[in-house]
This record gives structure tokens, sequence and C-alpha cells, in this order.
């Protein structure tokens, strides 16, 4: 779905629709995930990918990705929040019924369903997963569909995963593959230590199979997609997540203009064909 | 062509060397297991075998007082461990010690060094693949350096 297309389906994209936070649970010292309930009348339905404009009253607004179930038909909806400005920190203390706005869902997709039948190849660095999340669900609940599914995930320490419960069940899940490694490890850690494309080199690909996905700080983008590159997957199958100063949603206001495009009308989920050359411009 | 040289063919880092020099190298190399927990060497020691790990999972470690054996990186599938054998002090920078069950192929260094100094050409080759394993552990490295993933509110 595009920008223009998940746009016309709100009726007032600027106007915040009431909803309370009905689950609050903590992910790492900084990162909280919120599950918010309707007050009244619920959004559209999300696609994996997508972000939200939550507003803080008295506070501010701020763009966060959705990082809930695409299968969940209740209106509810799930983001996963780093406490970094004012109104993030302010999202990340909301306590439960605390009433909060909501604008969206904005934004292009991961477009799961075009890579119906190869391999998937998911990416994530730090809170980078929280986008990442839904394709995980996505894939999980359909995953017929699929050749491999494949999750390579970084974080900068053991306990600064997110959805660590998770990653847990999906490591012992047949059919999945689950390589998690840390920059730096605590001293009961086992697992992996170095930095996500070491992981990914080793990893033997099918490359005119597989459709990559990606989400994190963008030099790690930009690393990953080398690797991948030189794995001989071409540009278009990686798709990559941006981040920019997103503040209406809907391609008004400019602020997230990146390049050619704007991040929250034309993004957030764009091809690395599109994305790598803009991405080594100093200026943007 | 031997199994050795075939597997050594298609292990990516010695891809660039030709099949009279895929069999110097399979010449040297023999399969080893290590069970979980068992140390391959000791950093400070003499500096002997280099392995190109099949399956499994080896820490890079050293000894940090109060800390104890503290993990700096791991390998796994594709990667080679192991290169202070090629250049003086020929002593190990660090230890390395199995994670998990782990099986490679291990390289007589002494014999490769042997081959390299009688054929320079050879040398060449073997240190440029050594090399480009060497460049892609740096580039990782320096990624972590960044600390990507820290919070914009962590200041140093």
């Amino acid at each position: 779905m595009t920008g223009a297309e998940s746009t016309s389906l709100l009726a007032e994209p600027m106007l915040p629709v009431p909803y309370l936070v009905a689950g609050r649970a903590a992910e790492t010292h900084d990162c909280v995930t919120l599950r918010l309930e309707p007050a009244r009348d619920s959004l559209p339905p999300f696609q994996p990918g997508q972000f939200t404009m939550l507003a803080v009253p008295g506070v501010g607004e701020v763009a966060i990705s959705i990082s809930g179930d695409p299968a969940a038909q209740d209106g509810t909806l799930t983001h996963t929040i780093r406490a970094v400005g004012a109104v993030s920190t302010a999202l990340h203390n909301a306590s439960v019924g605390t009433p909060l706005g909501v604008r969206g869902p904005f934004g292009t997709t991961w477009d799961l369903a075009s890579a119906t039948g190869r391999d998937l190849v998911i990416v994530a660095g730090g809170v980078g997963l929280a986008p990442l999340r839904p394709v995980m669900l996505g894939a999980l609940a359909d995953r017929g569909s699929y050749r491999r599914v494949c999750l390579i995930a970084g974080a900068r320490t053991p306990a600064e995963f997110l959805f660590r419960s998770e990653l847990a069940a999906w490591s012992r899940r047949p059919g999945i593959e689950v390589e998690l490694t840390v920059d730096q490890p605590a001293a009961d850690w086992d697992g992996q230590v170095g930095f996500v494309t070491e992981p990914l080199a080793r990893l033997p690909v099918d490359p005119a199979r597989t459709t990559a996905f990606l989400c994190g700080p963008e030099p790690m983008l930009r690393f990953a997609a080398q690797v991948l590159q030189r794995k001989g997957i071409l540009a278009g199958d990686i798709r990559v997540s941006l981040e920019r100063n997103m503040q209406c949603g809907i391609g008004l206001c400019g602020h997230c203009q990146f390049g050619p495009i704007l991040v929250c009308r034309d993004g957030p989920v764009v091809s690395y064909a599109l994305a790598g050359p803009l991405l080594t411009i100093r200026e943007l | 062509m031997t199994e050795h040289g075939a597997q050594l063919a298609g292990s990516g880092i010695f891809s660039g060397l030709s099949a009279e020099e895929l069999e110097l190298v399979s010449a040297a190399a023999r399969p080893v297991w290590f069970g979980a927990g068992e140390r391959l060497f000791l950093e400070g020691t003499p500096a002997r075998g280099c392995w190109l790990i099949q399956d499994g999972c080896v820490a890079l470690d050293l000894l940090v007082p109060g800390r104890g054996q503290v993990v700096v990186q791991t390998l796994g599938y594709g990667d080679v461990l192991g290169w202070s054998w090629l250049l003086p002090p020929y002593q190990w920078h660090f230890g390395a010690v199995a994670l998990r069950p782990t099986t490679a192929t291990e390289l007589d260094t002494d014999l490769l060094r042997t081959l390299a100094d009688q054929d320079p050409r050879f040398g060449y080759t073997l240190t440029l693949s050594l090399f480009q394993a060497c460049v892609q552990r740096l580039q990782a490295t320096r990624a972590r350096l960044l600390d990507l993933y820290r919070s914009p509110n962590d200041r140093r």
C-alpha cells in the first residue's frame, strides 16, 4: 500500500483519535511496550512497517512505529517506545489509563505479501527490532507462505534486547533461524558477540530468492546492505525502514524530506535501490 | 580435487586460490572437533594452527583482572580462526574456546609457512586470502566501536 492510499483511508488525518493506555510492559531500562485501546472509535487497521503519530496532551506529538501483531483485529495498537526526548519520555512514563491522541496509521509497509515463496532475511539493530516485530509475527502466522525465515538481531548488551521472551520462544521454534548477537557481552551471556554484519556474513543465502528487511541505525543499514549485496542480493530485494523528523505524517509539512522523498508519505519502508544512494549523501 | 581441497575452495576465504594452491593448503589440512568448553589456545602462548570453522561457535577471549575471561568476539561457520602464526612474535594475542560443539578444518601452519617461504607467489596469495578475512573482521569491529545502538541520551 502506498502512502497516498493509506492516507486516503483516513477522513481526518490531522485529527488525533482518543486512545487509552491499556497495558504497559518494560522492555529495557529505557524502552516500554504500550498497548493502546480506543476510547471510542478506532483507527483503520495497520500494515507491518507503518507508524502512527502519538500525542501526549500538553507535551507534544511524535512518530512511533507500530510493533504489534498485524492479525489483531480488536482495534488496539501496540507501540514500543524508547525514552529519548520530551514526548517519548512522557509516553515511556505513561501509566495504564493515561489518555493519548493517535493519528494514522501512516506510511508505506514492509509489503510482506510480495515476498511470498521467498526466503526472508530480517536484520534488526537495537530498537530497530520494534518495527520488524510485525514482520516476524506476520511471517510466523503464515509460515507456509515463505521458505526460510531468518532473524538476525543485534543489541548493545544482552539486557537491551527488546521482546526477550518472544525472541527466546522464536529461537526454540522449528523452521525459524534466530541469530542474536551483542556488542558487549555480560558475564552470563553465552551467545554471539559481534556486530550484526558478522552472523549475516556467515548466513548462506539463495540470493535470487531472498528478500531482506532491515531496520536499525543508518550506518547499520548501509553495512548490512553491503554484506547482502556482496552475497548477490539485489538492492531492489532489500527493504529498509528510514527514520526522519516526521511531524504531519501525511506529506504536507516537509520536515521529513529526504532527497526526492518525504519519508512519512513515501517511507518509512523503501527499497535500498532508492535509499542506498541517498544514505551516502552527507547533506541529507 | 581432494575432499579437503573442495571444502576449502567452497569456504569463501580460500576461493581465490588456484586448484594447485588449494591442493597445497589441503595437504596441510585435517578435520578436528572440539567439545563445548574446550580451549583451542590461550593468550600469550606460541601461535600454531589456523582453523576454518565448519560448524559451531568459538569465542575469542582474554583475561581481564577482576572480570575473568572476557569474550571479545565469537566466530562461526565459514570464519577463519587464528592468524598470529603468520607474523612475529608468533604468539596468540587472544585466547579461543569452543562455546558449543565445533567442527573445523585445522591447517598445519608450520607447513604452510614453509610452503609460503619456498614459493612467495603462493605465500602472497595465501596472505591475501587471510588479509581479506582480517579486513572484514576489522570492519565489523569498527562498526561495533561506533556503539550505534546507544541511546542519544547516553552522553560520553
